[in-house]
């Protein structure tokens, strides 16, 4: 079996859930995506066997593109990520009542298919298509389903839209100009590719500017904070879930190993940057109202220190922001989650207007804190190792990258503890706050259990992700 | 075997904490204490025998649990080390421990709450023996901030209040300040040495091969120091601790004076052979320690609030425990860590039965008159003051004594200031006292009928920590030092010659029970002579106040780092945030705005595109023929 069936999968369940009907349409689209993260555990257990899993075909004669999906360690533990998440936010969704169901829940599988198409596609046309097509689906769920005032939100979204849209054209540019030089788009011939450093440094910015503005790194990050807002939490949790995550996996899959040279060269502009993200985010973050907003700011600052380990260009940077990568992935889409349990029963974001919910439901304040310690970064959560291994790798670098970018768990601590306190301790609120049912309760425990999990075992990720970054880094060399 | 004895020493806190947080509302009242001290009490088993086992071997005992993760030049396992040093720890940790779960079976009784409590007291003993067994610095350093956790959890036990709140998320951030200086440390360790297991590290500098990077090692412990500080409460960074107060008060026995706040030296002491390798670090631990020693000791002067009191002694002992590590006596410092569990829980329980039963008055100006009350708390409480004070025969004597020793034959001036800091531990530790329990009781009518002495679960342990406070200090009697032998394998150099009886020491422990007179003398003439009372809030003027308001360092703290920290917050929130949004959009606004003039040229009107084609055409005309 190759890979192209967890491709399969979620296309199919796109479409069957688009034809189920609206009774059934989140059922079908919950089957699909389990059974599309079954079928991404299979393939991890071909692959832990030796098997080759990948999938190549000619797709169009001129321009020479392959339909080819390459299977490695790094794109395995993406695809889980991908399928893992799904199926848990597709539930999560289950206590609200979004209008037109069959439409949302086609348009979230049809995502999590581009998704995994953009971790998979081993050619740089295909890869674009499904970078690409992954934004079209998020666009209609921000813009249909979102929160507040229509034309607020509007103006939100299509500025994403556009905004990201436009970064890629520059990437796209990059493929063609690169397609000239080497006659295919593939990976491994662009790797090979010779260009001069000139050539390099561009592709390297246009690259960068896609991917900066998808994660997104300061200060390219002004679509972040209002579309997280004004989406609905499903789509919050598949953008700062999943889909950031893709630029930091097009990152070390593109950008580093075609443009090694101009990346070295860049590094420290580049890491400085990220640093300085992970303290503006954290310090913006202090002092928000709204509680999605706050965790926009959060999720701001973390992925500077990812992106931070990314451009070390060492083992350690690259191991420990694939790990946060993960860890982040689950600990903020459980994070969003809380904030939508608490707007379901209290119908608000601002934290001034929470408060007093722990002595209510102590079942749910333990969950939320277990989560916000995670966020923070406590060792025996997985965000621990990820983080450690960052910081050790700007260690490596240099000694005051690794204390600046360590404030983070100062700051961290600072504005999570404080909007805990704000949100859920205090004088009994006089609103009551029904408990936890079971299927928010079945998504919670997933990701604590999770984190807390890989936070004590983390050596089958650290090893099945090894190989890959020995040969990302062999190419960089 | 080993294995199997290690696991349950870790696990049945880890179990009882499990189950009291799922099943302990269930389990009822009772059943959820004794489930928590039982948990204490198998660890408190197992440490013994593993103690006895040490002890006669002299071999310390390493496990193997699991690897944990991996870094490009070394890898981190889960290693449990048991030492001399780590088998010390953990005797009172679990010992005392258990002693405070049993205390509060009773003293936590009404909360309803209580098996959340314990739940968390639990999960603090699985944390700190966590962080004395690990055998790499990473494994310490999950114990050291899983205690940090747990004590936010129990600081903010009672989370309807925002202030105490407020102080559970102070100590936690205050210690993260300390945990960066903790982490920057591991990753010099680590880039030096290639690993981060104690044992290793050790045999490496032994072998001399820790010369070529000396300078790193420098920034190393200092880094390391500074995380000791966070976590022991330090000049700059305790201001925490008093806060911590806010908690019940078995947790501020248990965490914020016996064991946690001990965590700090813990660690120095566990690497002593690396900060033996940087007279200039040694130098600021010893700074630091005599300073804050002095300026929390002199805060306690004129403190009122009964634990605010015994908070800033806390304080001032740790800083002495530094003073001893600065000045490379470890295992003084490790004695007097010891002696201080002893004499400071006790205090500390102490202080809780007398809360208790004035139903939670915590004011010395409102007590008085307790001493024909509350005999036990009476008592016990007494001897813990006369072996804080260093009075002999009692524990708190010998290990001060030995730590004004060291300092004595160290340097002069910090033995002065240690020895004026001990003065007013006397005085402040009596003023307690006397406000306490002597004279007439100050209380209301309603508080006077209902007097009376604990229950039996709070003397108890009350009378073990009293008895431990009279005799602990044979554990290291000057000159022949059953603690200084056993003790001796941990350490890179020998133990200190200062330990031998020569006539310099019998004057300094003359002069040192001398100053704790006096100080006693000068409380007894203030508040038993003359019956002083301490002034209301309002009535304190002057220098005084000063003092009273702890010389103003938390305002200053807010002043300087909280509140620009908020104002830099929402300047970038309300400016720069919507200035960068403004560029962004200014670019569309700009590709909008051209395409909106040139959609005016698209009018529709064949008069206006007539006159543009005639204008266009002259225009080439006029060009072709005039300019070129």
């Amino acid at each position: 079996m190759d890979v192209t069936i967890v491709l399969i999968l979620l296309l199919i369940g796109a479409l069957a859930t688009f034809f189920s009907g609206n009774a059934l349409a989140s059922k079908v689209a919950l089957f699909f995506s389990v059974a599309a993260l079954g079928a991404s555990l299979v393939i991890l257990n071909q692959f832990n066997q030796g098997i080759d899993c990948g999938f190549s075909a000619v797709w169009m004669k001129n321009p020479n593109v392959l339909f080819s999906l390459k299977v490695d360690g790094l794109a395995i533990a993406m695809i889980l990520l991908n399928t893992a998440l799904i199926p848990l936010i597709i539930l999560s969704s289950f206590g609200n009542n979004f209008s037109n169901p069959k439409n949302f829940y086609s348009l979230v599988m049809f995502m999590a298919f581009a998704m995994a198409g953009t971790f998979l596609a081993s050619d740089g046309f295909l890869y674009y298509i499904f970078w690409e097509l992954s934004l079209v689906p998020i666009y209609f769920i921000a813009l249909i389903w979102g929160n507040d005032d229509i034309a607020e939100r509007k103006k939100a979204v299509i500025k994403f839209f556009i905004y990201t849209f436009v970064g890629s054209l520059f990437m796209l540019a990059a493929f063609i100009y690169m397609y000239q030089k080497a006659g295919s788009f593939q990976l491994d011939k662009l790797y090979a590719l010779e260009l001069s450093s000139k050539e390099e440094f561009w592709i390297f910015l246009a690259f960068f500017l896609a991917y900066a503005i998808k994660i997104p790194l300061i200060p390219f990050h002004t679509w972040q904070a209002n579309v997280y807002q004004k989406a609905p939490t499903v789509g919050t949790m598949l953008l700062s879930g999943i889909m950031l995550k893709m630029g930091f996996y097009s990152v070390i899959r593109w950008q580093l190993p075609i443009a090694p040279n101009a990346a070295k060269e860049l590094q420290y502009f580049i890491i400085s940057l990220s640093i300085a993200g992970v303290i503006y985010g954290s310090i913006v973050a202090l002092k928000q109202k709204d509680l999605k907003r706050l965790l926009a700011y959060s999720s701001l600052a973390h992925v500077g220190l990812i992106a931070a380990g990314c451009y070390t260009l060492t083992v350690d940077g690259l191991r420990g922001a694939i790990l946060q990568m993960i860890a982040h992935g689950f600990v903020i889409v459980g994070l969003f989650f809380a904030a939508e349990i608490i707007y379901r029963r209290y119908e608000t974001r601002i934290i001034s207007e929470m408060g007093g919910i722990r002595q209510q439901t102590p079942k749910f304040a333990s969950m939320f804190m277990i989560l916000v310690l995670a966020s923070v970064a406590l060792p025996g959560t997985f965000n621990f190792i990820g983080e450690f291994t960052v910081l050790y790798s700007l260690f490596t670098k240099n000694i005051a990258l690794a204390v600046l970018g360590g404030t983070t768990i100062i700051l961290g601590a600072f504005y999570m503890l404080r909007m805990f306190q704000h949100a859920m301790l205090g004088e009994t609120n006089a609103k009551t706050f029904a408990d936890v049912t079971l299927t928010e309760g079945i998504v919670m425990v997933v990701i604590i259990g999770f984190l807390l999990f890989f936070g004590l075992f983390p050596k089958p990720i650290i090893e099945l992700i090894a190989p890959s970054i020995k040969e990302i880094l062999v190419h960089i060399k | 075997m080993e294995t199997g004895l290690v696991l349950l020493l870790l696990l049945a806190p880890f179990v009882g904490f499990l189950t009291n947080i799922f099943l302990g509302k269930q389990l009822g009242k009772n059943a959820s204490g004794y489930l928590g001290s039982l948990a204490v009490i198998v660890s408190f088993v197992v440490t013994t025998v593993f103690f006895l086992q040490v002890s006669a071997s002299k071999q310390p005992i390493t496990v193997h649990l699991f690897d944990w993760f991996t870094l490009d030049s070394f890898n981190v396992n889960f290693d449990i080390l048991l030492d001399q040093l780590s088998l010390l720890w953990l005797m009172f940790v679990t010992g005392i421990g258990s002693l405070i779960h049993i205390y509060s079976i009773s003293y936590m009784h009404d909360d309803e709450n209580i098996h959340k409590f314990f739940s968390y007291l639990n999960l603090f003993i699985f944390f700190m023996i966590t962080l004395v067994v690990g055998s790499n610095l990473l494994i310490m350093f999950i114990g050291w901030e899983g205690v940090g956790l747990c004590s936010y959890l129990l600081i903010g036990f009672w989370y309807k209040n925002q202030d105490y709140n407020d102080a559970a998320k102070k100590a936690f951030i205050m210690n993260r300040i300390g945990d960066l200086g903790f982490l920057v440390g591991i990753f010099i360790i680590g880039y030096v040495f290639n690993t981060l297991d104690f044992m290793t590290i050790k045999q490496a500098v032994l072998a001399g091969e820790a010369k070529a990077n000396l300078a790193w090692i420098g920034i190393a412990t200092l880094c390391l120091f500074i995380g000791a500080c966070g976590k022991s409460a330090q000049i700059p960074l305790y201001t925490w601790l008093p806060d911590a107060m806010a908690g019940p008060t078995p947790v501020s026995a248990l965490i914020h004076a016996a064991t946690m706040v001990t965590a700090g030296i813990f660690m120095i002491t566990r690497l002593n052979f690396l900060f033996d390798l940087t007279p200039d670090v040694q130098t600021v631990i010893a700074a630091v320690g005599v300073a804050t020693s002095v300026l929390a000791a002199s805060i306690g002067l004129m403190q009122n609030d009964i634990k605010k009191v015994l908070a800033y002694s806390t304080v001032s002992q740790l800083g002495l425990m530094f003073l001893a590590l600065g000045l490379g006596a470890y295992e003084v410092a490790v004695f007097h860590v010891v002696t201080h569990a002893f004499f400071k829980a006790c205090l500390f329980l102490g202080s809780g039965s007398v809360i208790h039963a004035l139903h939670g008055e915590q004011d010395m100006r409102r007590m008085g008159g307790l001493k024909s009350v509350m005999t036990i708390t009476y008592t016990t409480f007494l001897i813990a003051t006369l072996a804080i004070s260093g009075i002999p025969p009692f524990a708190g004597f010998f290990s001060k004594d030995e730590i004004l020793m060291v300092a004595f034959h160290k340097d002069k001036v910090l033995w002065v200031l240690a020895s004026i800091a001990s003065i007013m531990t006397a005085f402040y530790m009596f003023r307690l006292l006397y406000l306490t329990f002597f004279k007439e009781f100050r209380g209301t009518e309603e508080q006077k009928h209902h007097l009376h002495e604990s229950p039996a679960l709070i003397t108890l342990p009350l009378i073990v920590l009293g008895i431990l406070s009279a005799v602990g200090g044979a554990l290291s009697i000057p000159g022949n030092s059953w603690l200084n032998n056993f003790l001796q394998p941990v350490f890179a150099h020998k133990a200190h010659a200062e330990h031998h009886l020569d006539n310099t020491a019998y004057m300094l422990m003359g002069l040192a029970v001398v100053g704790a007179l006096i100080g006693i003398g000068i409380a007894y003439s203030k508040y038993i002579k003359k019956g002083e009372i301490p002034a209301e809030d309002d009535q304190i003027t002057g220098f005084a106040n000063v003092v009273y308001q702890k010389y103003h360092v938390d305002e200053s703290y807010m002043r300087i780092f909280v509140k620009p920290i908020y104002a830099i917050s929402k300047f970038l929130r309300d400016y720069i945030e919507t200035g960068l949004s403004d560029i962004v959009f200014g670019f569309g606004n700009v590709a909008e705005g051209l395409s909106l003039q040139g959609k005016k040229l698209q009018n529709g009107n064949i008069g206006f595109y007539l006159f543009a084609f005639v204008f266009g055409l002259c225009s080439i005309v006029f060009y072709l023929f005039f300019l070129r």
